[in-house]
């Protein structure tokens, strides 16, 4: 089987959104704001993005109807499938996301405190709509967590004594349709994907793995979609301040054999 | 007007979203009355297939898809809505409409690249479809044009004279299929940027007409 037998691997932008605007922070702090989602959706599709993630970062859950509009606009704007992350706590959260035209939801600490939200979501949309984004700080090899990465919650702030390889596993038999990794360590530094912790786990699990967390050049991209086997790679500071483009970026992968969608 | 088939077979609204976003008007619908008056049929759908052959006879909506396709009624299968309009499908052992004549046959679980690469099932991302034979749908379709797939079971109708377009994913199954005013798809155009968008397009103004006589 040849490259003309492969999926293209997916580049995926990802929008932090607060209150209704782009953001950006640093190992999830120091946040500021840096645009309008809508616009910067249009400007991803138009320049080859292959799906878009927004992580609502938004600290009330009171105002994540606010989210909902960006949703709906978003929607009306992009005709590539987009995700929607960050304070999905029910079937009801997912429900709204999903009727504002996002193709997934992702679940991450709610899934953690209660593992059943990924088995409800699947039951209720299908396993293809429920992405498991899991927070993950590497601590070495420790009892409880023989993968020596574990499962953080809030943002990175609450470690919860799981061990993330094992969770995987979990998440994929409770019927979730895709993973999304968010190496703590590597977010924001740009300095390169969590290689290993990426490897581990795409061979671990038989559906598709998102890297993030750490991408700063085209190089890095490399890595994690080779070495690192990851199915898609999430990217944000290299291309939210004009470092990068999308189409730079696939063809720096096209020409180190990497399968890409190259017509938009 | 176009109308959009309703059976409680996932998100629709993304069809009528790209739909509406070229210029077209349509109803999202389950009432065989409008179905029966519509210039054209879109049968998207996601999910499992049993349910989906529920929901449909259940409706009669099977009945209605028949009789526009048997009129030269355009229709546009989408995703499970073409997988439901051949014979029958493995997933839940489900008898289907069978328009289209064959079988939906799951991806084996054991699919590899040749160096040992587990391919992941679903089949989801972007691929190519290779075109078999010209559609007036895919007029502007590229070879290397790719669109959206999500999916863990695939078409395989009984004679490849219905076979528009092939993709490869460990086996190479039928991603596009046309039966005189029918056209169904694999992928998900409403999802596939640009190249997606003008099969939408070209089907919102096409008149169902293709090799008259042949097939």
């Amino acid at each position: 089987m040849g490259k003309r037998d492969m999926l293209s691997k997916r580049i995926i932008p990802c929008l932090d959104v607060r209150d209704g605007k782009t953001t950006k922070g640093i190992r999830f702090k120091e946040n500021v704001d840096i645009g309008d989602p809508v616009d910067m959706a249009r400007q991803y599709y138009e320049t080859g993005a292959d799906e878009i993630v927004f992580y609502d970062i938004t600290a009330s859950h009171e105002k994540r109807n606010i989210m909902i509009e960006v949703v709906r606009r978003v929607a009306e704007t992009i005709f590539i499938p987009f995700s929607v992350g960050g304070g999905i706590r029910s079937v009801e959260d997912m429900r709204a996301v999903l009727l504002a035209g996002a193709e997934k939801v992702s679940v991450n600490s709610a899934a953690v405190r209660d593992p059943s939200v990924i088995s409800k979501g699947a039951a209720a949309f299908g396993s293809q709509c429920i992405v498991l984004g899991m927070d993950i700080l590497h601590v070495g090899e420790k009892p409880g967590i023989p993968s020596g990465y574990e499962i953080v919650i809030d943002g990175g702030r609450t470690p919860m004594g799981m061990d993330a390889l094992q969770w995987a596993r979990d998440g994929e038999r409770l019927g979730a349709g895709e993973i999304c990794l968010n190496a703590i360590d590597a977010d924001g530094t740009r300095e390169g994907y969590e290689l290993t912790l990426t490897a581990m786990i795409s061979e671990a699990v038989g559906i598709p793995v998102i890297a993030s967390g750490g991408a700063g050049e085209p190089g890095h991209l490399v890595d994690v979609l080779t070495r690192g086997k990851a199915d898609a790679a999430l990217i944000a500071s290299m291309v939210h301040y004009g470092t990068h483009t999308i189409p730079e970026i696939k063809d720096y992968l096209d020409r180190r054999g990497i399968k890409v969608r190259k017509t938009w | 007007m176009i109308a959009i088939i309703d059976y409680d077979a996932g998100n629709l609204t993304s069809v009528a979203r790209a739909v509406s976003h070229l210029g077209f008007s349509c109803v999202v619908t389950r009432d065989q009355k409008v179905i029966q008056r519509a210039e054209r049929i879109i049968f998207p759908g996601v999910g499992a297939a049993g349910a989906a052959m529920m929901s449909l006879t259940r409706l009669g909506l099977d009945q209605s898809l028949e009789a526009a396709f048997e009129t030269g009624i355009p229709i546009l299968g989408i995703c499970l809505g073409t997988q439901v309009i051949l014979g029958h499908s493995e997933e839940n052992d489900t008898p289907c409409m069978g328009i289209i004549p064959g079988e939906v046959r799951a991806f084996p679980g054991d699919l590899r690249t040749e160096n040992g690469q587990r391919l992941k099932i679903p089949h989801m991302g972007w691929n190519r479809v290779h075109l078999k034979k010209p559609h007036p749908l895919l007029a502007d379709i590229q070879e290397t044009d790719e669109f959206y797939f999500v999916h863990g079971y695939y078409p395989v109708p009984a004679d490849p004279k219905w076979v528009v377009g092939e993709t490869d994913y460990g086996v190479s199954f039928a991603s596009a299929m046309g039966k005189n005013n029918l056209f169904a798809t694999q992928f998900h155009p409403e999802k596939s940027g640009r190249p997606g968008l003008s099969i939408l397009r070209r089907f919102c103004v096409w008149d169902g007409t293709w090799e008259k006589g042949t097939c």
